[in-house]
């Protein structure tokens, strides 16, 4: 209920100020200023609308958060001010988001911005954050080049990226003794630069390893039959899976039915999370190695007392996007906390190398490219009933998967 | 390559291509007699999946039967039919009496609002539905596993494709589709209940594409995306068979579906480019596609869609655009930063859709893929300043229009020799693989993450200095062009837009001219995108692609093809009011789809020709006033 | 002296022959008729010799320039101008502007990207639209004309690039029996004076052999007699096979009287 309520508040809001006629006079004072009293607004954007299903559950994770926060006596550092997260959708395309976030920035007078999702639209964004000067925390986008070679001292980002995710499931194949590899990946960016990482990580890490076959079917709209058939015939030992979302649920009910996945061992990103897994409903396939987020197995850290929050207010369980949601608005609180301020300067200070107590473990910023080191649960695929899980369940605290810094420095000399 | 491979790989192929088949044989019937392009195809298609997933389940519960899955896919399909006879009834049967391409904008209102509807309904998570009982297996051929049910989909295309027959040649109906394809007129004389024969018409189309999303729902989850990614396919399998043609469409889909499973073993990421390249191949060797045949020259001269007259400004005209301009060039001394970046966008937007309404208005060529023109235009800036090069802003503005003119150049050279629907379709296909180009080609472009740091000058930094610049160069290039709309050029474009056969008859080369004219609005969407690509500081793919192209289509179409300055009018409504529609809701898409729907049912002309439908009818009153 | 000869003109679609090896010539100041009855290939021997069409083989030559094969626009160049069985006019513009439309074309200047086009050879177009009495119509739209005055606009049009030959497809169709009378007057007086040839195609009997100075008569594809318009009332031939259809003849005169 709670949501619709945010959503009309923002609406008769939006109302008032929509009006042509209501423009203030003037430019608004420096962000910094406009901050001074009353609650710190955080601009976040996001595509609630055609990513819904990871979008919405991290935004209602980070109302329930900033309510906590709120409740808890606001940043103590700055007067005990409570934290005010303004949505916006930000329409999947670099052209909308770039537009909402300057409206957030200039118009809402947000002390920062954070989200998105699509990799273009992030970088799109960063590169607004850098030109404006303001901060902007990245929570979902993968792209290895939001924090390497696109990086900027305004942008850092929350969730692991593509490097750290291929980087934890090579650790957990590379010593089964696998060398004919196949690829299937969705054609964009995330898809070919996962590819590409994967080979040269095991490479790297395993004598002999050869890739013999490739697919890159369209985001969106694999052609399941023709691409299962065409790694079918490849005769690889083992199968490198990239799909995700609809493409991953076609891909593997065709695959189950032909036999694909019998006898192949399958290393596969981000099946595990509950975005993706709950849509394969009872044809989860069994024994993939993969990296997600098995939320009822998770104990510690507060984790058990978040699920119970979660689904006692929005009757329904976490994914991926609420620990992560969660996650955001706790690195957010400290970040304030030690900042003491909302100026953006202060709070790049603060960012950098702050290690926030999350949900998840300890998480820290990382100086070097702004990249956090919030990890990923790796495990294997698993029924359980008719829905899918993950069994064998290891965190792999991201810290250990960072891009090395000789790299980082390379990639952000610029 | 093992042979019993290749027999399953073309069997993959067949199956796709039957799916393929029974969606586009519903577009191409639809196209056939009502001659709109439907782009609510694709959203029927979606509804087939969803209403499926939701009705298949219960029936299973009933009956775990073949049985019963087949009579829920079948329901599922008729439910669409009878939500495509209330789009019919409730909205395209209000507009049938204006241009076709505000039939299409309408369509486009409905794919927003089921979009956003279903999302509502059915929520974001992707739902599988059930496995058809019994054809869960996988069937042993030559030593491989297919799976049954694919078997399955394999007999349903030619069997929809022999009912289909049997409609068309043993009933009334049927034969009335047939003649309504061959000549629309026709049937009108012949004394036919034209909107009992459309509703029936939607029906049957819907309830193939219903029929089409419900057969997937054993491979493909249901889910928000379905739809787009259904209707381009769709659409060029129409175009490719010949629109109209059923049996096009099937050999269409054949071909597509063959080519996609053997494709992607050559080249694994052919699949973004490969139904496209097809297609512009087959309508430059084939204007019409396979089966099509070029529209019944009947003689009878159409009124063209475009602009009918040209007025001159009248004083009180120059007026008002003075004031409009005055009031624009004041909006950074009365607007916060915010308006003036909404306003810089509009002012672009403005050049980009006046030099689309320059297409369409003047020169009757219906440009479906505008965007790969503004694309050009920002990624040739965008790469100039971010590149080896790193060159200044003024001469990436300077580029940007030249490698749009290019492009406009080179794709022109073939999308004028065709006309009408099939004209616009090419344009599509081209549009489509600058997209593929920009996407894939990473080294170069930055692939889909696209490059940023396209920033202006230091001099051209500020917000406020930017937005003059725009308006400098945007204001500038729209008075060039409506200039050259009212000059011999213009003139020569819309007489071949008129009459082809007269325009050739006095000597003027058609073809040349179009290609000219196309170069000339190529050149201009590529400025507009220049300075597009400067506003966001960053280019990617989207600049290029179809949704950009549907927004400049939508801007000139609301606000008035038929009037010269209407499509400015248009891009200032339409990005205006996704500014203040987005921040509501993430529903925002339903919003915009009933604004654009409302838009096409008040203003049948759009705003600008609504406006000068009222002063026309007060100009028109004078004389009589003066009489009595 | 001469000014078109055609030799051997031949079109087949599929295996029928349109038109099978038609010759004619016909001199400058000359208005030369086709008649038949409907399918015998007139049109279509028309719009080969205004390029409409591609023959399949046969010489046209103009002025002793072949044209045959040629794009309408280069037959246009070569001194033709024609009007439509159905008027082909630029229905968005006004009676001058069309007129204006074909005289920029003559002087090569559609290309022109910023003159004032309405402004560009008005008087000129205001002068050949008096010559077919629209002159006080010049700024109607085209599409509110009646349709004798639209095919009367055509006329101008046609005339504007100063032809030597006229094509005109049945000129007179559609038009009310008063309009055509004038309409044919006007184009054999235009003709006469300019020295311009003119080859017409005509349902319309009266029309026929009251201005023709010489009728080819073409049935199936093929010229059966060819002359002045007495012979062609004589020929017995003609007789049988076209005008021996008398019956219809007579009743479509008889229902013309009736509706005028």
């Amino acid at each position: 209920m709670s949501t619709r309520d945010e959503t009309f508040s923002l609406m008769s809001r939006r109302a008032v100020i929509g009006g042509l006629a209501a423009a203030p006079l003037g430019l608004a004072a420096s962000r910094a200023a406009a901050q001074g009293s009353g609650p710190i607004r955080i601009g976040e954007l996001n595509s609630y609308g055609r990513m819904a299903a990871f979008a919405v559950p991290y935004r209602n994770a980070m109302q329930l958060a900033q309510d906590a926060v709120n409740k808890a006596g606001g940043i103590k550092a700055l007067g005990g001010r409570p934290i005010e997260i303004v949505f916006r959708d930000d329409g999947s395309t670099p052209g909308d988001a770039t537009r909402v976030a300057e409206e957030l920035l200039t118009r809402e007078n947000v002390a920062f911005l954070c989200g998105t999702f699509l990799s273009n639209v992030g970088l799109a964004v960063a590169d607004l954050a850098n030109q404006r000067k303001a901060l902007f925390l990245a929570t979902e986008p993968l792209t290895d080049a939001l924090t390497m070679g696109s990086g900027n001292r305004y942008t850092f980002r929350v969730r692991p990226n593509t490097y750290m995710q291929t980087r934890m499931l090579v650790e957990a194949v590379k010593d089964r003794g696998i060398k004919r590899w196949a690829i299937v990946a969705p054609n964009y960016e995330y898809g070919q630069s996962a590819a590409a990482n994967f080979k040269r990580l095991m490479t790297a890490a395993v004598p002999g390893f050869e890739v013999v076959g490739e697919q890159f079917p369209a985001l969106g709209k694999v052609d399941a039959g023709a691409t299962v058939g065409a790694l079918s015939q490849m005769k690889a030992d083992g199968l490198f899976n990239v799909l995700f979302g609809a493409d991953l649920t076609a891909f593997v009910r065709e695959g189950n039915t032909r036999g694909l996945f019998e006898k192949r061992t399958v290393a596969s990103l981000l099946t595990g999370e509950p975005e993706y897994m709950i849509p394969l409903g009872d044809e989860t396939p069994e024994g993939w190695i993969t990296t997600g987020y098995p939320w009822e197995t998770i104990e510690g850290n507060g984790h058990k007392e978040f699920v119970t929050a979660y689904r006692a207010r929005f009757n329904d369980t976490p994914r991926l996007g609420s620990l992560l949601g969660y996650v955001v608005v706790g690195m957010i609180r400290d970040m304030l906390e030690k900042a003491g301020s909302t100026d953006t300067e202060a709070m790049i200070a603060a960012l950098e190398g702050l290690t926030s107590q999350t949900i998840a473990g300890p998480v820290t910023m990382r100086a070097l490219d702004h990249q956090s080191t919030l990890g990923a649960w790796i495990g294997e695929t698993a029924l359980n009933g008719r829905q899918g899980t993950m069994r064998q369940v290891r965190y792999a605290d991201g810290a250990d998967y960072m891009f090395p810094e000789a790299e980082v420095k390379a990639a952000r000399k610029a | 390559m093992d042979p019993s491979f290749l027999v399953l790989q073309a069997l993959s192929g067949l199956a796709s291509a039957s799916s393929l088949f029974v969606i586009a044989s519903g577009l191409t019937i639809v196209f056939g007699v009502t001659r709109i392009v439907n782009f609510a195809h694709g959203s029927f298609y979606m509804l087939g999946a969803y209403i499926a997933v939701t009705l298949v389940p219960r029936l299973l519960d009933l009956s775990y039967s073949p049985a019963a899955f087949f009579l829920g896919v079948l329901l599922s399909a008729l439910l669409v039919g009878l939500i495509g006879v209330a789009v019919e009834v409730l909205l395209l049967r209000r507009i049938y009496r204006v241009p076709e391409l505000f039939q299409l904008l309408a369509t486009f209102g409905v794919v927003l609002i089921v979009e956003d509807l279903v999302l509502k309904i059915w929520g974001p998570v992707d739902i599988a539905g059930p496995r058809a009982p019994s054809l869960r297996h996988g069937v042993e051929i030559l030593g491989q596993r297919f799976p049954a049910y694919e078997l399955v989909l394999i007999a349903v295309g030619p069997l929809v494709l022999g009912l289909l027959w049997l409609l068309m040649h043993r009933t009334r109906f049927g034969v009335l589709i047939r003649a309504a394809t061959q000549d629309r007129e026709m049937v009108g004389a012949l004394g036919v209940n034209q909107a009992r024969l459309f509703t029936l018409t939607l029906f049957l189309g819907a309830s193939l594409a219903g029929l089409g999303g419900a057969l997937q729902i054993p491979r493909v989850p249901a889910n928000a995306h379905m739809d787009l990614s259904i209707i381009t396919d769709a659409f060029v399998v129409t175009v490719i068979g010949g629109m109209g043609s059923v049996p096009g469409a099937f050999v269409a889909a054949l071909l597509i579906g063959q080519l996609q499973a053997f494709g992607i073993l050559i080249f694994p990421k052919v699949t973004l480019v490969l139904v496209f390249a097809l297609m512009a191949v087959v309508l430059v060797v084939k204007p019409w596609g396979l089966f099509g045949r070029p529209e019944a020259a009947s003689g009878r001269v159409m009124p063209p869609e475009g602009i009918p007259s040209l007025r001159r400004f009248r004083p009180a005209d120059v007026a008002l655009a003075g004031l409009a301009a005055a009031a624009l060039l004041a909006v950074p001394l009365l607007g916060d930063a915010y308006k003036v970046k909404v306003a810089t966008e509009i002012l672009i937007f403005a050049l980009a859709a006046f030099s689309l309404q320059f297409l369409v208005g003047v020169g009757g060529l219906v440009s479906f893929g505008h965007a790969a023109y503004f694309g050009l235009g920002a990624y040739a800036a965008g790469l100039l300043v971010t590149g080896p090069l790193k060159a200044p802003m003024e001469l990436a503005l300077l580029a940007a229009p030249l490698a749009a003119a290019a492009g406009a150049a080179l794709f022109g050279f073939f999308i004028v020799r065709l006309s009408g629907i099939y004209l616009a379709m090419l344009t599509l296909a081209f549009g489509q693989i600058v997209y593929a180009i920009c996407f894939q080609w990473v080294e170069v472009t930055g692939g889909d993450n696209g490059v940023v740091g396209v920033w202006p000058s230091s001099w051209a930094s500020g917000r406020i200095t930017y937005f003059y610049l725009v308006a400098a160069l945007s204001l500038t290039a729209i008075v060039l062009l409506r200039r050259v709309i009212y000059a011999p050029f213009g003139y020569s474009l819309r007489a071949a837009r008129d009459s082809a056969t007269r325009a050739e008859a006095i000597g003027l080369d058609v073809r040349t001219h179009r290609w000219l004219g196309f170069t000339l609005a190529g050149a201009a969407a590529g400025l507009a995108g220049g300075l597009y690509a400067f506003l966001k500081g960053s280019i990617d793919p989207t600049l290029t692609g179809i949704p950009l192209s549907i927004d400049f289509l939508v801007m000139v179409l609301v606000g008035g093809i038929q009037t010269v300055m209407g499509p400015l009018v248009g891009a200032a409504f339409f990005h205006a009011l996704k500014d203040a529609v987005m921040p509501l809701t993430e529903f925002w898409r339903l919003l915009l789809g009933i604004a654009i729907i409302a838009t096409v049912l008040a203003f049948p002309r759009g705003l600008a020709g609504a406006a000068e439908a009222i002063r026309g009818r007060t100009v028109a009153r004078k004389p009589v006033e003066a009489s009595a | 002296m001469t000014l078109l000869v055609v030799e051997g003109l031949t079109k087949r679609f599929g295996g029928v022959a349109a038109a099978k090896d038609v010759s004619f010539s016909l001199g400058a100041g000359e208005m030369l008729a086709i008649i038949g009855p409907n399918g015998a290939g007139k049109s279509t021997t028309f719009n080969m010799v205004g390029g409409q069409l591609k023959p399949d083989s046969g010489t046209i030559t103009l002025d002793g320039r072949s044209i045959a094969g040629l794009p309408a626009r280069a037959i246009w160049k070569s001194g033709v101008g024609r009007t439509f069985q159905v008027a082909q006019t630029f229905v968005s513009m006004t009676v001058a502007e069309n007129v204006q439309m074909a005289l920029l074309s003559h002087h090569g200047r559609t290309r022109s990207l910023f003159a004032d086009a309405r402004a560009l050879y008005r008087d000129e177009a205001l002068g050949l639209l008096a010559g077919v009495g629209m002159r006080g119509d010049a700024e109607r739209p085209v599409s509110e004309l009646a349709y004798g005055d639209v095919k009367r606009v055509e006329l101008a049009v046609a005339l504007a690039s100063r032809p030597k030959l006229l094509l005109m497809d049945e000129p007179t169709a559609g038009m009310a029996p008063r309009e055509r009378g004038g309409l044919m007057a006007l184009t054999a007086e235009v003709a006469r004076t300019n020295r311009i040839g003119v080859l017409y195609t005509e349902h319309d009997m009266e029309a026929v052999f009251a201005h023709a100075d010489r009728v080819l008569v073409l049935v199936r594809g093929e010229i059966i007699a060819a002359g002045t318009p007495e012979e062609i009332r004589a020929n017995p031939r003609v007789k049988q096979v076209y005008l021996g259809e008398a019956g219809t003849a007579a009743a479509m005169r008889a229902r013309r009287k009736a509706v005028a």
